[in-house]
């Protein structure tokens, strides 16, 4: 992964002192509220329901054991014990006292971590696709262009002041496990006829109040233009983004009421300005950056198959569905990719206690090269582990809780925090999630229903990517209750779609229910177990399931 | 204490605390208590006023920020937010989290020491 140069670490070690003392003037009293809330949003510090919120930063999802040993640190001195990680790749601590936060940043700075861009009118963090430098299927590694634009655009003086957040993933195979198209800018990668890098770009993606899947404006970006083309698009957005209504403030609503066709014709006139300048990429940076993220010289090919893994199997039938449903074939033989599941039956998406987090560090650092991914979808990714170790790799998840084989189940749900920890929300997603677990959590039936991706927001804010869930679920507050509204059919692969809504919502006691028999209609109606719920639907449409879940129009 | 009911709604002063940003409500000697049992529950008008600017000025003193009114409502003798979002306010989190949530998942993680 990237190490931080002398430049990096004193930049962070600077932006530590500086918040220190803006906390220091606050409780002082030389800053009212007004001017020091904009300063700690810029280090991530939110006011939540029941206390301060942290959000750290973990760039394009790459953690090291030292780090995640430091988040576990963290939560024990600081938080209570635990942590939480998001939609976007990073992790949250929902309960640090304002006054520990400059010294919880300062331990974040001694293992090249920050809490800076996580929050603000400001470029957030790239993320990208949790398999990457792993996956089979990888036409090229996503992170060393993430890191790229990572370094372009932390604290990039021209944008500190959009007119709202800015969010942009990277994707590295044909299938898209990034969710680039719902981003505001959407990196594809892929080679042209000649073998040559460069990205497909997606405009205008996103989700919350008003979701859209993201307009290609073009086809086919080198690589050496990535940075040039990214800084045209944020010089229109920059320029012509609303700032008169903070919901129509992001690039989405601009390219929906100029076009994507006037957008794109903007996007180039302004890049053909500044493609030559300094931000074209040399192709020696490029290789500079890459070799950051080299595959670990210790990762070399063993047999395609495992013996010692084969055996163990075949007396251990956790583990067998286990390494079925949570690790896939790595681009190394005799190796895999394993997703470590959050989503424990009746628990809550994505935590994972300190205790947890230093297991996970331990197994990484043995067990794979000591890399470790967290993935939008609130699980965390050992991507480098050979077959022979899956066993033990198991039996010490196991003990600790982590060995859920539920890797793209029906209760590997994603959910937001939600009215339990946020104040922007109207209703509880978590226990939904718990719920919706437990009622599904018997492991044969699971594998019965296939992959199905439930998504759970408690606010129209989605940040439970309530839209692009399978089956999404949308917390609203209604007659001071709490209610929950259903769509069917989002997507947030190669193939994006917005869920539709598919009729009246449900009460907090209907909703495990109302899921329930959409999940029974779908068993109904599929071709077989190949077809999956996704699919199913994307071939039969509504009617079944709405006929399921309120009778006969 | 809660005071009987009176005609119109009963509300309190919620903020946060400032240092640690934990949930506090305006008590009856003007400081800030942690447990809503224990807040000033003030009716509309003058009262409400009286304990806005209290809390307004104690935000300008630094000790807590976002101050607002919540409405309560009495329940089995007990005021309660008649608003979900503030009862969880209030109350914390409904769900339990970090170790405890692990333990009910999994059991207690060791056994107790043997006498």
């Amino acid at each position: 992964m990237y190490r931080y140069d002398e430049f990096d670490q004193e930049f962070v070690n600077e932006r530590v002192a500086q918040f220190r003392g803006q906390v220091e003037r606050r409780v002082a009293g030389e800053l009212t509220e007004d001017q020091f809330k904009p300063l700690r949003l810029m280090n991530g510090v939110y006011l939540q329901l029941h206390a301060y919120m942290l959000r750290i930063a973990i760039p394009y999802g790459t953690l090291n054991p030292a780090q995640l040993r430091m988040l576990a640190f963290i939560a024990r001195k600081y938080d209570r014990g635990y942590g939480h990680f998001t939609t976007r790749q990073n992790l949250q601590f929902n309960w640090p006292a304002l006054k520990d936060i400059p010294d919880i940043l300062a331990h974040l700075a001694s293992v090249e971590m920050h809490a800076i861009q996580t929050s603000g009118n400001c470029i957030r963090n790239v993320t990208a696709d949790h398999f990457s430098g792993a996956a089979r299927d990888e036409v090229a590694d996503p992170r060393p262009y993430a890191e790229i634009l990572r370094q372009w655009s932390s604290l990039h003086p021209e944008f500190v002041f959009l007119p709202r957040k800015f969010k942009i993933a990277v994707t590295g195979s044909e299938r898209d496990r990034a969710a680039v198209k719902v981003h505001d800018i959407g990196l594809h990668l892929k080679r042209d006829a000649e073998g040559r890098i460069g990205f497909t770009v997606y405009v205008g993606g996103g989700l919350g109040r008003t979701p859209f899947v993201g307009h290609k404006i073009r086809d086919f970006l080198p690589e050496e233009d990535l940075l040039s083309y990214s800084e045209a698009i944020l010089r229109v957005y920059n320029q012509f983004g609303r700032r008169d209504n903070k919901y129509k403030a992001r690039i989405k609503i601009l390219v929906h009421e100029a076009g994507a066709e006037e957008i794109a014709r903007q996007v180039e006139a302004e890049w053909e300005r500044i493609r030559h300048s300094a931000l074209a990429l040399p192709e020696d940076e490029i290789r500079r950056i890459q070799a950051y993220f080299a595959l670990p010289e210790s990762l070399t090919p063993r047999p395609a198959e495992s013996v010692v893994l084969e055996r163990a199997r075949a007396d251990d039938s956790e583990l067998s569905a286990w390494v079925d449903q949570n690790t896939v074939p790595h681009r190394v033989s005799g190796h895999a990719i394993v997703t470590i599941s959050l989503k424990p039956i009746g628990g809550t998406p994505g935590d994972a206690t300190a205790e947890q987090m230093e297991l996970i560090a331990d197994i990484a650092e043995r067990y794979s090269h000591g890399e470790l991914r967290v993935s939008h979808e609130q699980n965390l990714i050992l991507p480098h582990v050979a077959l022979d170790d899956l066993p033990a790799v198991h039996a010490a998840f196991r003990e600790h809780g982590l060995a859920t084989a539920n890797a793209g189940l029906v209760t590997d749900i994603i959910a937001c925090p939600g009215l339990d920890y946020c104040a922007l929300a109207n209703a509880r997603s978590i226990p939904v999630a718990q719920r919706i677990s437990a009622r599904f959590g018997d492991p044969e039936r699971q594998r019965e229903i296939g992959m199905l991706k439930i998504k759970i927001s408690g606010c129209i804010n989605a940040c439970g990517h309530h839209h692009v869930g399978h089956i999404g679920i949308l917390g609203v507050e209604k007659k001071g209750e709490e209610f929950y509204q259903l769509t069917l059919g989002g997507s947030g692969d190669e193939h994006a779609t917005i869920g539709e809504i598919i009729g009246k919502g449900f009460s907090s006691e209907e909703v495990v229910d109302a899921i329930e028999t959409l999940v029974d209609a779908y068993l109904k109606v599929r071709t077989g177990p190949e077809e999956d719920f996704l699919a199913t639907y994307r071939r039969v449409g509504q009617a079944p399931f709405k006929e399921a879940l309120y009778g006969a129009a | 204490m809660f005071k009987a009911a009176k005609a119109g709604a009963q509300k309190a002063i919620t903020a946060n605390r400032l240092d640690d940003g934990r949930v506090v409500f305006l008590d009856a000697e003007g400081g800030w208590t942690a447990n809503l049992a224990d807040a000033q529950f003030v009716s509309d008008g003058a009262e409400l006023e009286a304990a806005l600017a209290l809390a307004q000025a104690q935000q300008d003193a630094r000790v807590v920020v976002e101050a607002y009114a919540i409405d309560i409502v009495e329940v089995d003798g007990r005021p309660v937010p008649s608003r979900i979002r503030e009862r969880i306010r209030a109350e914390g989190p409904t769900v339990s989290y970090g170790e405890a949530e692990y333990e009910a998942l999994n059991g207690a993680r060791f056994a107790p020491a043997a006498e």
